[in-house]
């Protein structure tokens, strides 16, 4: 008996090694269609996580299309590589691994800065031990601030503000007739230094403001909100200020509409897969969020062409395109210092997008800065509300921006102290 | 006073929700003595099979077809499923269920999308039915509330007066003795099975256009629903009630409670500092464990009083 | 030298399996450019930590009957043991070899198994089963919360190239670690085996089996519970040290239930009646997890089904399979049973084809239709809002569900037949 689960095991391991090989085969399946520019994107396609990093790959193959349609990048066409990763620290750290086996120059990653930061350790590590197959990493959406300060790094780009700037985007949005605001977070670190954040806005840019309650909840673990609004509404307070993203929002909004009370809320993940349509029609007018870009930007200020290349994302998929600008101005930066340095060289591309200054597509100002690598770029603040022209998730209620902070009014300084490898 | 009563609300109208994913659970085990992994993905199937049936005939219908449909798997699952690996233990029959919930949670995200579905509450209960210091209260809630007492009271009702409920309640506290006197225990068990995962989505219905309707929701209501059931206790209905209750009011009163440990030290006359070993853990407060407070009950309850509150048998 | 001769005759695979392991990356091997491919050493290290962490969870469900919901608290907190200790040696504070940090992780392991285990094997069966569960869900909960240890959802980073190797290595390559995860996965293996032989092990299937006798013989099944759970989790510690090694970051990921249950899910389809088993189904399971999810979205979907069809149809998993052909084996009807095996092979293909078909054509036409992927099958593309490929599907599906169900009545008749052959002509020698 022991004997043939032996023999067994001896087969086993020579059936691994078939699938391996299968699996092999099938990975570099991919690799043989040269002459492209390959981007690796690695994000949540399955997993709690996997209705946003499923949105997000339609609109990153979507800009990727338009972007080969016009030009692509030196002549070649960009080639997307989505990889599953999850949302695990593990598996994302296995898809790094993925993309340097074959050599592509460049990794998008775009939800979670607990994968980000593992990332951009693996990265430097690698790109240290491996001078022959660096990669780079286009951070589209990962906004701790940590990421471009005490953890930065030569080899991450930030194309999205961090969340002290998303902070203090949110503060300088408030209403003037504002005074009671309360503070709702995530209890986890960037749960807790958003806290900390607003409260520190507030004292600069709004002492008028008197924040009457603050309160952390367990991350995802709450599935009745309802005690926390009791709480908001016994405190006075006129506006409900939270970082929260995912079920925690949405539960949090709908449970706080339900109660009728009068209350608005102000976020910066309202706009993403499923706000909107936890958020219903109830939600008219009392839910603001803070957002590089919504549809209704480019009508309002009269940018036809940025409005033609959004409604063709619209008509083609009938979802939301939260993320075209973030998404867009971050390919647009490889293609500018590709041309720039005219190469695809990892290493030379970073140097050449230092201090880079470029225009976004609805024309406005961005440049990278060369301290800690972090984009500066306009930001909007926008209402959920009746009568806009493109409505959010086919609720009816569409985005409506209230008020732009430019890019040169959060330049907000950075504790980076950048390591550069020789040129 | 204000923040007491609405707060005392909000815990009732949890409780009973939990209390209608608790009362199939607790049946299905106490009686089967399978832990029905997959009772939160019925729930889950309920409140997706409540949306579709809504969107197309309406939510009254879907009230009564959405339970259906989930009770008709939970049959087919019982007898195609559970009766075959009944014969190789009760941790077989649990892997099974395991197995199940893993099948439907992805079957879900196949069938509806990843999105959250947008079910809502029907138009005809969608107003304030009453204010209570400003705070409306739902009539949606009260319909609830309704829902979940009218099936409390048919359980009671069924087990204690019709001649298979008395069959149920005699398998519940000596099941070989309910065999040995000649009843089909095999067909009592489906129906027991299938009568659970029906009620296990009517709480879908009801609960998913009050909650959000997302292929998550059954792995974040599914431990809070195990620990309702030991808690309660095997075999005990009232227990399982009374269970409900309190750990909807642990869930809604820790959040209004601001105290911590150092709070209570503070009583004591000792002042916590950032350099005394723990402070992290003695300054934690009330409505940051909140949650998790159901799980350290449960932990508690299985360790020195295995019976639950009201049970008949050890878990 | 005799001994030698004669160890290597009778455990001839041991040695076997550690050579093809070390061989298998070579197959990968990128001549190229002449490195290893990175993938298949974490993917294979994966495999070996797996197998530790599996068999560790296996002295729990096989060996003592307790089903465990919560075994990768263990798992995870010997991790961030190992991870701190490697930020220590890092940062000078005392000197470990990087060999034996793997041994940090499981003594932080036995240390929380002892701690945990106090409470948790006061209860066996279903009880046990929720202590964990509880547990579990409330430390991974503390790992958000408490800072200090756990570094909230950024987790433990550390660097494996500590310069302390007394071997002289680096660890800066992949192939390193790999080479360490082979030996700590062969020295964690062959502990385990040799512990299921101890008293304590033999035990603890004892009260498994039949816990009043064993109580009644004089044992106090309390304790042999309580020693075998603080022993598994030195050996998921380990598992979770080498974790530490492999990743270079300790996250909450790793105590979440899903860790728990992938050890649940190896340890039960490998089969956890026979040792060897969940070293089967590691190999199975990690496979599915990260081949299959690269290929298909439905990923979940089949290991679910894989999982429903084993606990109704192979209780004994993988390994319970191959013992069943014992008794022929022994007659040496062997080879009567391949035709019948071939018989079943086409159609049993058939009938996973046409679900296959079925279940991505619904994901591609829900979930996937957009990731730039089209459903590709050769250098055809195939459109799932056409009704043709969905009839081919339930086609294929219906006909091979048919003709298997034909096939396995034959199959089974000829089955019996030999097994009662077997019974009449095998005779104890």
């Amino acid at each position: 008996m022991a004997n043939r689960i032996r023999l067994f095991i001896a087969r086993m391991i020579s059936l691994a090694v078939a699938l391996l090989c299968a699996a092999a085969t099938i990975g570099t399946d991919t690799a043989l269609a040269e002459d492209t520019v390959k981007v690796a994107y690695t994000s949540p396609l399955s997993g709690p996580f996997a209705q946003l990093g499923d949105t997000q790959l339609k609109e990153f193959q979507y800009i990727v299309d338009y972007l080969n349609a016009h030009g692509g990048v030196l002549g070649r066409k960009f080639e997307l590589v989505p990889f599953d990763n999850k949302s695990q620290v593990a598996d994302a750290l296995i898809t790094l691994q993925r993309a340097t086996d074959q050599n592509i120059p460049f990794i998008l990653q775009c939800s979670g800065s607990n994968i980000a930061a593992a990332l951009i350790d693996g990265i430097n590590k690698h790109n240290e031990y491996n001078p022959e197959s660096r990669i780079l990493y286009l951070d589209c959406g990962a906004v701790a601030t940590e990421l471009t300060n005490e953890k930065c790094s030569f080899w991450h780009f930030r194309f999205d503000m961090n969340s002290l700037m998303k902070s203090e985007v949110l503060v300088r949005g408030l209403p003037k007739d504002l005074t009671k605001v309360y503070l709702l977070n995530q209890d986890f670190i960037a749960g807790q230094s958003m806290q900390h954040d607003f409260k520190a806005f507030l004292a600069k840019l709004r002492p008028d403001i008197q924040v009457v309650g603050e309160e952390l909840i367990p991350f995802g673990k709450v599935k009745d909100f309802s005690p926390y609004i009791t709480k908001v509404k016994a405190s006075g307070a006129q506006a409900l200020v939270t970082g929260n993203f995912g079920p925690d929002l949405n539960l949090l909004i709908k449970a706080g509409l339900d109660a009728g009370i009068d209350l608005k809320y102000y976020t910066f993940s309202a706009q993403f897969a499923g706000g909107p349509t936890a958020i219903g029609p109830r939600g008219d007018g009392k839910v603001v969020s803070v957002m590089p870009f919504n549809e209704n930007v480019a009508p309002k200020i009269g940018n036809a062409d940025a409005d033609a290349f959004t409604k063709g994302f619209r008509d083609k998929f009938h979802l939301d395109f939260s993320d075209a600008v973030t998404f867009r101005t971050s390919l647009e930066y490889i293609q500018a210092a590709a041309k720039k340095v005219g190469s695809l060289d990892p290493t030379k591309i970073a140097f050449a997008m230092e201090d880079m200054q470029l225009k976004d597509f609805l024309g406005y100002d961005t440049v990278m800065r060369k301290a800690d690598h972090q984009v500066l770029m306009p930001y909007y603040t926008s209402t959920l509300t009746k009568g806009a022209q493109y409505d959010a998730e086919n609720t009816g209620l569409g985005w409506v921006p209230t008020a732009t902070v430019m890019a040169k009014d959060v330049d907000q300084p950075t504790t980076c102290n950048m390591k550069r490898p020789a040129m | 006073m204000e923040v007491f009563v609405v707060t005392l609300l909000n815990g009732l109208v949890y409780g009973m929700l939990l209390f209608m994913l608790a009362s199939g659970l607790t049946l299905i085990f106490s009686m089967m003595g399978v832990l029905n992994f997959a009772h939160a993905s019925f729930y889950m199937l309920g409140a997706y099979f409540a949306y579709s049936v809504s969107t197309h005939i309406g939510f009254w219908p879907a009230l009564v077809v959405a339970p259906v449909l989930c009770g008709l798997i939970g049959a087919a699952i019982e007898m195609y499923g559970l009766r075959r690996a009944h014969r190789n233990g009760h941790v077989a029959e649990l892997l099974l269920t395991f197995g199940i919930a893993l099948i439907i949670g992805t079957a879900v995200e196949m069938g509806w999308g990843m999105m959250p579905a947008p079910y809502r509450v029907p138009s005809l209960l969608d107003f304030p039915l009453f204010a209570i210091y400003g705070t409306q209260f739902p009539a949606y809630r009260a319909f609830m509330l309704l829902i979940s007492g009218a099936m409390f009271g048919a359980i009671w009702a069924g087990l204690k007066y019709t001649r298979l409920g008395l069959i149920i309640q005699a398998a519940l506290s000596h099941p070989d003795m309910a065999s040995a006197l000649g009843h089909n225990v095999p067909r009592v068990f489906t129906f027991v099975f299938a009568a659970g995962t029906a009620l296990a989505g009517l709480a879908g219905v009801i609960g998913g256009n009050y909650q959000v309707t997302e292929p998550d929701m059954a792995v974040a209501m599914g431990p809070v629903v195990f620990v309702v059931v030991v808690v309660g206790g095997l075999g005990s209905l009232t227990g399982c009630f009374i269970a409900s209750l309190l750990v909807g009011m642990v869930q809604t009163f820790s959040v209004v409670l601001d105290y911590s440990l150092a709070d209570l030290l503070r009583l004591g006359g000792v002042q916590v500092t950032d350099t005394m070993p723990f402070n992290e853990l003695l300054t934690m407060s009330l409505p940051r464990i909140g949650p998790l407070l159901p799980y350290a009950l449960m932990l508690l309850f299985i360790a020195f009083k295995p019976r639950g509150l009201m049970g008949t048998r050890d878990t | 030298m005799k001994v030698v001769v004669h160890l290597l005759r009778r455990h001839w695979l041991w040695p076997a399996a550690i050579v093809a392991a070390l061989l298998l990356p070579f197959a990968f091997f990128d001549w190229a450019h002449g490195h290893h491919s990175g993938f298949v050493l974490v993917l294979l290290s994966q495999i070996g930590l797996m197998t530790i962490f599996a068999l560790s969870y296996n002295m729990l469900m096989g060996q003592s009957g307790l089903l465990s919901f919560g075994h990768a608290s263990l798992f995870g907190l010997g991790s961030y043991c190992a991870a701190h200790a490697m930020n220590a040696v890092k940062a000078g504070t005392f000197w470990l070899p990087t060999e034996l940090i793997p041994l940090v992780g499981g003594l932080g392991g036995l240390g929380f198994g002892i701690l945990l285990g106090y409470l948790a094997t006061k209860q066996r069966a279903t009880a046990f089963a929720m202590i964990t569960m509880g547990m579990g869900e409330l430390i991974a909960a503390c790992a958000l919360m408490f800072k200090g240890f756990f570094g909230g959802e950024d987790g433990i980073t550390t660097d494996r190239v500590l310069g302390t190797s007394i071997l002289g290595v680096s660890y800066s390559a992949p192939w390193q670690v790999y080479c360490l995860v082979v030996a700590w996965t062969a020295i964690a293996t062959l502990l385990m085996r040799l512990q299921t032989q101890t008293p304590l092990g033999r035990m603890a299937n004892a009260t498994r089996d039949n816990f009043e006798r064993a109580q009644f013989v004089g044992y106090d099944p309390r304790m042999v519970r309580f020693r075998q759970f603080a022993a598994s989790g030195f050996f998921a510690g380990i598992a979770g040290g080498l974790y530490a090694l492999v990743y270079q970051i300790v996250t909450f990921d790793t105590m979440s239930a899903d860790t728990s249950a992938a050890a649940l899910l190896a340890a039960y389809i490998g089969g956890s009646g026979s040792f060897y088993g969940p070293i089967l189904g590691t190999i199975l399971v990690v496979l599915l997890q990260s081949g299959v999810s690269l290929l298909s979205n439905a990923w979940m979907l089949y290991v679910g089904a894989l999982f429903v069809i084993m606990v109704m149809f192979a209780p004994g998993g993988l390994a319970g399979l191959i013992s069943r052909h014992e008794p022929i084996r022994r007659i040496g009807r062997l080879r009567a049973l391949l035709i019948p095996y071939l018989r079943l092979l086409f159609p049993g293909f058939i009938t996973v084809a046409g679900t296959v078909i079925l279940v991505e054509l619904t994901s591609f036409a829900t979930i996937g239709s957009a990731e730039g992927q089209h459903l590709q099958i050769g250098a055809r593309s195939i459109d799932p809002a056409n009704g043709m490929p969905w009839l081919t599907g339930a086609v294929v599906l219906v006909v091979g569900g048919v003709w298997l169900r034909r096939e396995a009545r034959n199959f089974g008749v000829r089955w019996n037949m030999l097994i009662e052959d077997a019974k009449t002509k095998w005779t104890r020698p």
